[in-house]
């Protein structure tokens, strides 16, 4: 089947009212990489996601995916959802719990025919390490381990699009960042685009590629992550939050003092020593209220990372006492929230050079 | 000897009698049960009441109607005479009727519940891997609900074994044919018979205790298991 519509990325448009909540969203989306739908609770997000699988009956619209038509209310199509070629990742993995942990794993699989199977048993088991797994009884797993099962599982029906719903959420810490590993993994070795669901803006930051950002059930922002995330006009969202995420490369380790040196577009910044070989990219996450300024370059400052920076906006933050400038430091977006009296002290205006001081760098690896 | 031809031909009757019903009621008790679990409509409340009438009506009056609606002038038996089945009052055909009717709530109800824990996840779960409907039923509700179908089974059938009202309003009775234990103990009592009735009531009650044992039994392991 293939839709007028455009043969590559996701086309989604869905209207669907509840007594206290109604979706409506009209999306044009990448049909390649990590594309994350990213909001509150009760933004509508993993709403969208189950009008995407065929899950939520009552939303109207249209949807097609890579050029296959899922679902188009005026022409009465509606896919049904195990005619519709998704992978999905339930929050708490939702496994059989009849079935042991391979038999859960064949189980998509061995409703796709062979020839259509593009991912091996040993590749999911492996890519998601848990071959040590493959006996036991799902009640006999922790937490992480399930999602893990969970995620393999889905990509065994060897889908065209896969759907996770904050595959993270239900889990601790520790166990998230044993899993986002994993993730990361699936973003770089499989080629099946992703919606990924997440009120997380440090997951969204690690994982995705695009993100749509989600309020009471409308989309208010959407774009390529690190233009998104360094955009003004969304404080709502993101708050106190706020914050862009910069990719740089690893440039050299100091072992005297235990520091690795990332470069990007625009600057540099070091952050403690770092396992990685030269030359491996890095994501890492500057928090606009990590981020003050400064007219002259600082000295006798214990801050280590300065960057020069051109200023390009100025809002107001989500309190009166801040505000939220937008700056260009040679080519990378960085925002800084600063209180609305150092603005004025600064005199900051469009255009002005100054330098940003960067206090902390979250890295996201 | 303590159990002669006859009560052996009754015991087995009874026998023939629980199983069929229970085979029939898992056929038809099905459907009812998952409808039941899954729907949202305002009949819900209505089916589910008339399921559950066999529960609270006398067995009389329950055997009254089916009498009525089962001889040459009800609706029922007007179907099965145009079918060329006759009528089916007072023939085995007639009590395996009655006794679906007497026995549905014992096995609808549990399977409902069964039905209705397991609830929607894993039923979506399967249609993102590709389970049709069907498949779905077959290869996760079916065994996710064994224990609802095992205690549904047991108790369709020890409730039909138990059954005596229905019977003899609509079945009579007629030896080999319609006069299971129960019948049969009334019998006994009626002609002063003690001895051949302390055998059947003896081995109804200890019939009904291993049951009711096996039943609960069966729920505590599972209670400590989970």
């Amino acid at each position: 089947m293939s839709g007028a519509a455009s043969n590559s990325g996701i086309h989604a448009r869905f209207r669907l009212d509840y007594a206290d909540f109604s979706l409506d969203v009209d999306l044009q989306l990448p049909g390649r990489g990590v594309t994350a739908l990213f909001g509150h609770s009760g933004s509508g997000k993993t709403t969208l996601l189950r009008c995407v699988a065929g899950l939520e009956r009552s939303g109207l619209g249209q949807l097609t995916v890579n050029g296959e038509r899922w679902q188009n209310n005026a022409q009465n199509l509606f896919v049904p959802p195990h005619r519709r070629s998704i992978g999905y990742v339930f929050q708490e993995a939702n496994l059989f719990a009849h079935l042991s942990v391979s038999r859960n794993l064949e189980f998509g699989m061995r409703r796709v025919p062979a020839p259509q199977r593009r991912v091996a048993l040993e590749q999911a088991v492996e890519l998601l390490g848990i071959d040590h797994l493959l006996e036991r009884m799902p009640d006999r797993l922790s937490g992480g381990e399930r999602q893990r099962v969970g995620i393999a599982r889905a990509l065994l029906s060897s889908p065209r699009l896969l759907l996770m719903d904050e595959p993270l959420a239900a889990l601790d810490l520790k166990r998230k960042s044993e899993i986002l590993p994993y993730l990361e993994r699936l973003h770089d070795e499989l080629d099946i685009p992703v919606l990924y669901v997440s009120h997380s803006p440090d997951e969204v930051a690690r994982l995705a590629d695009h993100v749509v950002l989600l309020e009471q059930g409308r989309a208010i922002a959407q774009g390529e992550l690190r233009e998104t995330l360094a955009r003004l006009d969304l404080p709502t969202a993101f708050s106190d939050d706020a914050g862009v995420v910069i990719e740089g490369e690893i440039a050299s380790h100091d072992a005297h003092y235990h520091l690795t040196r990332l470069t990007f577009p625009g600057g540099e910044v070091l952050v403690s020593q770092r396992p990685e070989a030269l030359g491996q990219r890095l994501r890492f996450r500057v928090h606009a209220r990590d981020v003050s300024l400064a007219l002259q370059r600082a000295e006798g400052s214990s801050i280590t990372n300065l960057l020069p920076a051109r200023v390009e906006a100025m809002v107001a933050a989500d309190t009166p006492a801040h505000v939220l400038i937008r700056l260009d430091a040679g080519g990378t977006p960085l925002l800084a929230r600063i209180t609305r009296r150092s603005a004025d002290q600064l005199a900051i205006t469009p255009g002005q050079a100054l330098w940003a001081q960067i206090k902390t760098v979250a890295l996201l690896g | 000897m303590p159990l002669d031809s006859v009560a052996l031909a009754a015991i087995w009757l009874t026998f023939k009698l629980a199983s069929v019903t229970t085979l029939v009621l898992l056929l038809i008790g099905t459907p009812i049960a998952w409808w039941l679990a899954r729907t949202t409509s305002r009949m819900k409340g209505p089916i589910g009441a008339v399921v559950a009438l066999p529960l609270v009506l006398p067995p009389t009056v329950l055997g009254f109607y089916l009498l009525v609606a089962m001889g040459p002038n009800g609706f029922i038996g007007q179907f099965t005479q145009s079918i060329g089945l006759g009528t089916l009052p007072f023939t085995f055909a007639g009590l395996v009727v009655g006794s679906v009717f007497y026995s549905l709530p014992f096995v609808v109800q549990p399977l409902q519940n069964a039905f209705e824990a397991i609830g929607e996840r894993p039923l979506e779960a399967a249609a993102t891997l590709r389970a049709g409907p069907w498949d779905t039923f077959f290869s996760v509700v079916l065994p996710l609900a064994r224990p609802g179908f095992i205690t549904a089974s047991i108790l369709g059938f020890a409730h039909t074994v138990g059954e005596f009202g229905v019977v003899l309003m609509i079945g009579g009775n007629i030896p080999g044919q319609t006069r299971v234990v129960s019948v049969q103990i009334y019998d006994h009592v009626e002609a002063m018979e003690y001895a051949q009735a302390h055998w059947l009531a003896g081995g109804m009650l200890l019939f009904s205790f291993l049951v009711l044992l096996v039943l609960y039994g069966s729920r505590l392991k599972q209670g400590w298991r989970g």
